[in-house]
């Protein structure tokens, strides 16, 4: 009899699971339009040139060991992360108010974070503290958070899915309702799995109600510099609520901008009010990072710091992202031409609306069971589609999928 | 006003903060036997000829790219791990009801450990379950599973102070006081702090009332093959549980091994009752791993997996190990030499009696804060030596060093 008889099937993480059963269709004309990573136009992983080259660098430097880096993370790294995120001339940088722990990707920057909220915000341990996801979000901010120990993790109106676009009336009421000092997971930029962003106007006002009302601001910053192609625009939202003076988190992932996603290169920024709180943070942050991967892997944030910290390398990545963002936005654009094109019935103006490697198609659960049963096509639930699952040689397919699911089922 | 000003500051970890202070230390012959990393002899250290190797090999592979791995880690790597630890010819593994989950590092094996036994052992969410740790232990150990969320955390007698030894009748009388089912963390060969290990009888007796009591059996293997030289040899006591009909789960690192230090390799290895109890275990692993790291880091993993699954390789590294492993043995020896030589008060045997990087020297705390402020040399305040950080260079101030406080202090 086995001491662990009890333990349960857990249930496959969704989107994995649409990539394994698109790896087992027979299909010639598969398309796999689900988990989030850049394809190029041949449907293939596409490893970064500036990448490449940086990694040979390394493994030819041999002042370079394999020594454990600080529980906080390679310093260079951390440092030039936050400047990415809040600007080369950061008056908050400036000030010596900004400090960073290298995580592993996201995923990890947001666990950080919210086991030290957990253990430190609104009180001591005060795990009944709300925190609000976007509905709909990223599936795993949900659990990152429960798992941290908050036990009240609720939805913010996001999608309008009548309008196609931002509920701002419907968000804006739920950071004027929810208790004072809740913590609110905000998608920095190319909203996941929508592509849907508030503009600056909108955004000012999202701010505005944070901060009379008290709310924790923990931006999720995963596509900086993928979604528009340039890095100061997508980090607009982050650089104005730090400029109106919150003490904020921010997740970033160098997984999609950097394509090292398996390298797990994230970082948690942290704005604080003054040098001696942001002194007083890390300290606790080195003691949940201790406790879960003791000090943080080397490889990716060597090649993010070594490239973020050199002119030349830092101009040819940031021209590496643009090449990424420009293929995505051609497909955006050729997509909703030939929808439009085929007369597909609908409006289909978000696709290009929409930002990031991302878009909200609208198809119900119904017509995306079509797509994947019938067309072999591979996409969320949800509707969200990985844009750069769509190539030159699949659109038109796509496209007559797409036109053929919304015409046959309703 | 900071949301942050009620957070209090943290103390350092301890071994780091030693390392800094002898970073400080102006003082021309100061010597750091404080935190567990090799070092040549030359008090360099040292990036493996092997790896080094690998690492060129893994630059120039263009068929290798930064996709994300799976959730559970990158399937050759966890295989060969799982029977670096168990055997090639593991009957355990033959009965495919042996998995691996690839962690960050040894800590990370630990903990994705703990959570999982916090969430699915003895009960669902059963924090109560006391976990045993070793006296002395791992000055981590005891966090981890309480950040997993353990209440229960106590000492198990491990070291005998007066007779400088295993304390083994304390210990098999913990084994038969321990309420039933409760976990116990041992340390698979080089016991961290104390360099002492139960030798095959001890181990067969500490199995034969672990069976029986239904206690739960979690190895720490944090230095296989460093501690003798021998893989297998190190892995005795592991083997030996398995061939019990224990399931268990065995936390391994390659950083001291593979010298891999900072780029976090570790592998859980799960030993279940059949291969349906480990299809489960492994499904709830997942969801784990999912919201903390997501999927780990890709560098050390194909590192170790190249080299473990190249018979060429695999016998370079077997040699570089011994080397790091014969070099330590070589300090021991002499170190002891000198001892009996300047007829220093006390035996000096457990110097080479203990295994591994430690040797836990004896000193007390008067006589260890002389070491470090009167002849500058760095050891942990349990009078734990690091035998790497010893050096045909400064072993003769070393032992002076030790003469002179145990001479002048008690």
């Amino acid at each position: 009899m086995s001491v662990f008889c009890e333990v349960p099937q857990a249930a496959p993480v969704a989107v994995f699971k649409l990539t394994q059963d698109f790896n087992n269709d027979q299909f010639p004309n598969k398309v796999n339009l689900g988990v989030g990573a850049y394809r190029t136009d041949e449907g293939k992983p596409w490893v970064l040139p500036v990448v490449k080259k940086v990694e040979k660098i390394i493994v030819h430097d041999d002042r370079l060991n394999h020594e454990y880096l600080p529980i906080l993370g390679l310093p260079e790294f951390r440092s030039s992360a936050s400047k990415i995120a809040l600007g080369e001339d950061s008056p908050a940088i400036q000030a010596n108010r900004v400090g960073a722990v290298q995580c592993l990707g996201g995923t990890g920057a947001l666990k950080m974070g919210a086991e030290f909220l957990r253990r430190f915000y609104n009180g001591n341990n005060n795990t009944k503290t709300p925190v609000y996801v976007s509905a709909p979000t990223w599936e795993n901010h949900n659990a990152v958070f429960a798992n941290a120990g908050f036990e009240d993790v609720r939805p913010y109106k996001y999608w309008d899915a009548e309008r196609r676009g931002l509920d701002l009336a419907g968000f804006l009421g739920d950071l004027e309702s929810c208790p004072e000092r809740s913590i609110f997971v905000l998608h920095a930029c190319a909203h996941n799995p929508t592509g849907t962003d508030p503009t600056q106007e909108q955004w000012k006002m999202i701010a505005e109600v944070m901060m009379r009302r008290k709310l924790f601001v923990f931006f999720d910053s995963a596509y900086q510099g993928f979604a528009s192609g340039s890095l100061d625009k997508d980090a607009w939202a982050v650089r104005y609520f730090v400029s109106v003076g919150f003490e904020m988190f921010c997740a970033q992932s160098f997984s999609k901008n950097f394509g090292l996603y398996n390298e797990r290169v994230g970082n948690l920024t942290i704005v604080a009010r003054d040098g001696d709180n942001l002194k007083r943070v890390l300290s606790q942050m080195e003691k949940i990072v201790r406790t879960t991967w003791s000090n943080p892997p080397t490889q990716g944030a060597r090649i993010v710091a070594i490239t973020l910290n050199s002119p030349e390398l830092f101009a040819e990545w940031k021209d590496n992202v643009k090449t990424m963002a420009d293929r995505v936005l051609l497909m955006r654009a050729q997509l909703k031409a030939k929808l439009q094109s085929l007369g597909t019935p609908g409006t289909w103006n978000h696709i290009t609306e929409q930002i990031g490697m991302f878009s909200f198609t609208g198809l119900n659960p119904k017509q995306v069971e079509y797509m994947v049963k019938e067309k072999h096509i591979y996409l969320m639930a949800s509707g969200r589609i990985n844009m750069c699952g769509v190539t030159s040689r699949n659109i038109d397919y796509v496209a007559e999928s797409i036109h053929e699911t919304v015409t046959r089922v309703q | 006003m900071s949301i942050f000003s009620d957070v209090p500051q943290a103390p350092p970890v301890a071994v780091f903060k030693l390392t800094a202070d002898f970073r400080e230390d102006s003082h021309p012959q100061k010597v750091n036997l404080g935190v567990g990393a090799y070092r040549t002899d030359d008090c360099q250290p040292w990036v493996l000829p092997v790896v080094k190797k690998v690492e060129r090999l893994i630059v120039e592979d263009s068929s290798l790219n930064h996709e994300y791995l799976p959730i559970l880690g990158l399937p050759e790597f966890r295989s060969a791990s799982s029977k670096v630890a168990l055997g090639e010819d593991s009957p355990a593994i033959k009965d495919n009801r042996v998995g691996g989950v690839q962690a960050l590092g040894g800590t990370g094996a630990l903990r994705i450990g703990a959570e999982f036994l916090r969430r699915w052992y003895n009960g669902v969410n059963n924090t109560a379950t006391p976990v045993y740790v070793s006296a002395p232990t791992w000055e981590n150990h005891n966090a981890v599973f309480a950040d997993a969320g353990f209440k229960d955390i106590r000492p198990y007698h491990y070291w005998d102070a007066a007779n400088r030894g295993l304390d083994l009748a304390g210990l098999l009388d913990d084994l038969e006081k321990a309420p039933e089912h409760s976990i116990f963390v041992l340390h698979a060969c080089a016991h961290n702090p104390t360099g002492t290990d139960p030798n095959q009888e001890q181990w067969k007796k500490i199995a034969e009332v672990m069976k029986r009591r239904n206690l739960f059996v979690f190895f720490d293997s944090a230095y296989q093959g460093f501690a003798s030289g021998s893989l297998e040899k190190d892995a005795w006591a592991i083997r030996y549980f398995v061939s019990e009909g224990f399931e268990l789960l065995v936390a391994q690192s390659f950083s001291k091994n593979f010298g891999l230090y900072n780029e976090r390799v570790g592998n859980l290895t799960v030993v279940a009752k059949d291969n349906d109890n480990l299809t489960r275990i492994l499904s709830q692993m997942e969801k784990i791993v999912r919201t903390t790291w997501s999927n780990p880091p890709s560098q050390g993993a194909r590192i170790v997996s190249k080299t473990l699954n190249s018979p060429e390789l695999f016998d370079e590294w077997k040699s570089n190990v011994k080397t790091m492993a014969d070099r330590v043995l070589l300090m021991r020896d002499q170190l002891k030499s000198k001892l009996q030589a300047l007829g220093t008060p006390g035996t000096w045997d457990h110097i080479t009696q203990q295994i591994g990087m430690f040797s836990f020297t004896g000193l007390n705390p008067k006589q260890v804060e002389f070491m470090i402020k009167e002849k500058h040399v760095y050891l942990m305040a349990s009078g734990r030596i690091n035998m790497c950080g010893i050096t045909t260079k400064n072993i003769d101030y070393v032992a002076q060093s030790i003469h002179e406080t145990v001479t002048s202090i008690q």
